[in-house]
């Protein structure tokens, strides 16, 4: 990959034409609507503009795989001064050119610290280290994270937005979880996912706007409704296999949502329900004022009304839920439906003449991966306390899904770090509301790229027929 | 009777256009055995262009109606290839080799970074252009129902039609062809017998694209109205039609791409609008249940 300057500069300017090809129709010309039909207009700065981030940001990663450092980095932190101090003509720009100037300057970074060219080879020793770390201090690391998570409403630092968001990534860390069963675990391919989500939350919310149903006596009804509807979806897709399988599902994930959309009657439509009552501590509520012949949780227990309490003990039934989703995982890949689910990942065949019956099985992971997904959708509409089928489009499922695969399928922890990632972090950004969208498809692209195994991606045998090969696993 | 034969034309038109979205689908799984999920917002960038030349073009003014349609089909596919180009190169190359899932969810990520940046890039209000073809041949009329197969309709399935005859010589008869076919039925013996797997990954994404950029051309032209969400669903139709067909097989493309057109043409015609997507991917379901691989598929071989 060593190239001298010459080939560099050429590269680079092949990278800028393409680049320029591509901006010229959407950014260098655009339309706006004026009277009597549409106008074009043109931006040719922004084009010369974008043309020559591109060609420098191309240059300067050559040049660091080429193993120059000094120049790149000087060059990065300068366009990174430019993108804050310059007023470019348009928001997006100066986005790209500080993230473009910053991700330069990270690069010259890491491989100045580590003298790594980010060649595949080099890769390798830095998944091994971490996968030899995570086996040496994975318990210890899981219990201070568990610790970090009940401290965490009591920081100094974490103020109402804070718990609300960290109850929201707590919901996509269930989510993922259950997808995890499906994926990660049977290895079929879910692109509906939502489609449970969507139910356990709209199962909640008609029990209690129509019945006057409590959080509590929906949690297990909208659990159970959303494996039912996980049995139905799984009869007719049995024998599909991958990709047929994967677009039967989303078939099926638009076709719960049309239906939400549609049956205006029964779901209110596209107005969506509100006034979704919030969990309630042992019968207790937290409003400020409690109806007649009831007590509220302050009351009881004698305390400053806080009206932060409510998402403070929210966020704690999400934790309490997320933690019995990962106990009920880590057993149940111990028995021996587990087993056969990790048996008919890797093969059906054998399974088959091994005496499994792939029907239940597979039955079984749909069933169960569902009824997580409808917890986590109650959690969710007692947390929005309003619900639409705006908020079960297509994109949540693949948002869900690449939670699962960028935290390395089948790994528990990998999936909490890729929710805290994916979830945490755009939210983290809300300033930059227009350009988050664009910023999360860019991350799951490069992490993908980066690691097309997921983050941590290692995955061993759950069961060794000798204890001693240890060194053979994969 | 006459209702009949509007929705039948109605349909085919649409089943055109789902076609030539469907073929980009299914070639790109049969070469590489991915879901290219950002082709629908090819599709979608396809018609931005397409709209955009319309105004420049139709701004100068004085040029003839078939040079203006001949000068955007040729721009719009030209532009939009580039994009597909460039897609394979950033998002997919990389990970060849990889899980199939990687693959899968960096297309996903495209996806959402394509529909961003056109939103960004265009806004996010409807694009609506004034007709540019007007007018149409009425066949048939009662009482006062009138069956039009309006000049437009015409077009689309011309130069449908034609783009396929040309696009299928292109892989039965040329070099090219043979180079795709072979590689689509083992990569590395294919490389290993002179033929360069990149190049010819990367003509297919091309290949794809351009069609995707007519099919983005039509709707612009027909409905008259595109923003820039435009691209999912008539992507997730067109992997349908490609799944429906036997997803990897052309023929069966072009077969689905007019099955899912005639039943969403016919669904919101006698029963109700709301639900056609419903009723396409039921059919969908209720196919693959007898048939694991599509209409037209070959069906996996199980080997132990």
């Amino acid at each position: 990959m060593r190239q001298d300057w010459f080939a560099t500069l050429k590269e680079s300017a092949l990278t800028a034409a393409v680049a320029a090809a591509l901006m010229l129709p959407l950014i260098g010309l655009y339309t706006s609507t004026k009277a009597g039909g549409l106008a074009i207009g043109t931006r040719w700065t922004e084009l010369a503009i974008g043309v020559v981030l591109i060609f420098l940001g191309r240059f300067a990663l050559l040049r660091i795989q080429n193993g120059d450092r000094l120049i790149p980095l000087i060059g990065g932190a300068i366009v990174m001064i430019v993108g804050f101090l310059l007023p470019l003509p348009n928001g997006l720009l100066t986005v790209c050119c500080i993230a473009g100037g910053a991700i330069v300057f990270l690069r010259c970074c890491l491989a100045w610290v580590t003298g790594n060219l980010g060649l595949e080879a080099e890769k390798q020793p830095i998944a091994a280290r971490t996968q030899a770390f995570l086996k040496k201090y994975g318990l210890w690391l899981g219990l201070a994270v568990l610790v970090f998570a009940i401290i965490f409403p009591w920081l100094p630092f974490v103020d109402r937005r804070f718990i609300d968001l960290a109850t929201l990534v707590l919901i996509y860390v269930m989510l993922g979880w259950g997808l995890n069963i499906v994926v990660g675990l049977a290895g079929l391919l879910d692109l509906g996912y939502v489609a449970f989500y969507a139910i356990g939350a709209y199962s909640f919310a008609l029990l209690s706007s129509n019945y006057d149903m409590s959080f509590w006596a929906c949690l297990p009804v909208a659990a159970m409704l959303a494996a039912f509807l996980g049995i139905l979806l799984g009869f007719p897709v049995l024998r599909l296999r991958g990709d047929y399988l994967a677009i039967v599902t989303l078939g099926f994930g638009e076709m719960i949502r049309i239906i939400l959309i549609n049956w205006v009657d029964f779901t209110k439509g596209p107005d969506g329900i509100s006034g979704i009552p919030k969990p309630t501590f042992f019968g207790l509520s937290f409003s400020r004022r409690p109806p007649e012949d009831t007590e509220s949780f302050h009351q009881f227990f004698d305390l400053q009304y806080a009206s932060v309490d409510r998402i403070i003990f929210l966020f704690y039934v999400v934790l309490g839920l997320a933690l019995l989703t990962n106990a009920f995982i880590l057993r149940i890949r111990k028995l021996p439906i587990g087993r056969a689910w990790e048996a008919l990942r890797e093969d059906e065949i054998a399974c088959r003449s091994l005496g499994l019956n792939p029907t239940n099985i597979k039955l079984s992971a749909f069933a169960l991966g569902a009824m997580f997904g409808g917890l986590a959708g109650a959690v969710f509409a007692a947390r929005q306390s309003f619900i639409s089928p705006e908020s079960f489009t297509f994109i949540e499922s693949a948002i869900i899904l690449a939670i699962v695969v960028l935290g390395g399928m089948g790994s528990q922890v990998g999936v909490a770090i890729a929710a805290v990632l994916l979830i945490g972090l755009p939210e983290w950004f809300r300033e930059l509301q227009e350009y988050r969208m664009l910023a999360f498809g860019a991350l799951m692209v490069a992490i993908m790229v980066w690691r097309p195994r997921g983050l941590l991606s290692f995955r061993e045998p759950t069961l060794r027929l000798h204890d001693d090969d240890s060194g053979l696993s994969r | 009777m006459e209702y009949f034969l509007q929705q039948l034309i109605n349909g085919v038109t649409l089943g055109a256009i789902y076609g030539l979205i469907a073929i980009g689908y299914t070639m790109v799984y049969g070469i590489i055995g991915m879901i290219n999920f950002a082709h629908g917002e090819i599709f979608m960038i396809g018609a931005f262009v397409a709209l955009i030349s319309f105004l420049i073009l139709g701004v100068t003014g004085g040029i003839p109606i078939p040079l203006v349609l001949l000068i955007v089909l040729l721009i719009g596919m030209c532009l939009t290839a580039v994009y597909g180009w460039a897609l394979e190169r950033v998002a997919y190359r990389p990970l060849r080799g990889s899980p199939r899932l990687a693959a899968l969810i960096s297309a996903i990520g495209m996806s959402i970074v394509l529909q961003n940046y056109v939103q960004l890039s265009q806004g996010a209000r409807v694009k609506t252009l004034q007709p540019v073809i007007e007018g149409g041949f009425k066949i048939m009329q009662s009482g006062n129902f009138t069956v039009v197969l309006s000049y437009m309709q015409i077009i689309i399935v011309i130069v449908t039609v034609s783009l396929m005859a040309a696009f299928w010589t292109i892989i039965a008869k040329t070099a090219l062809g043979r180079a795709q076919r072979a590689c689509e039925q083992d990569r590395t013996m294919a490389s290993l017998l002179g033929i360069d797997v990149d190049k010819t990954i990367s003509i297919t994404f091309i290949l794809g694209a351009s069609l995707a950029a007519v099919a983005g051309m039509m709707v612009t032209l027909y409905y008259g109205v595109i923003d820039f969400y435009v691209g999912f669903l008539a992507g997730i139709k067109a992997f349908t039609a490609a799944v429906l067909g036997g997803i990897g097989s052309i023929p069966g493309a072009m077969l689905g791409g007019l099955l899912i057109g005639l039943i969403e043409a016919f669904w919101s015609g006698y029963f109700s609008i709301e639900y056609k997507d419903v009723a396409a991917f039921s059919i969908l379901v209720l196919v693959l249940v007898f048939r694991p691989s599509g209409l037209l598929g070959r069906p996996e071989v199980e080997k132990v």
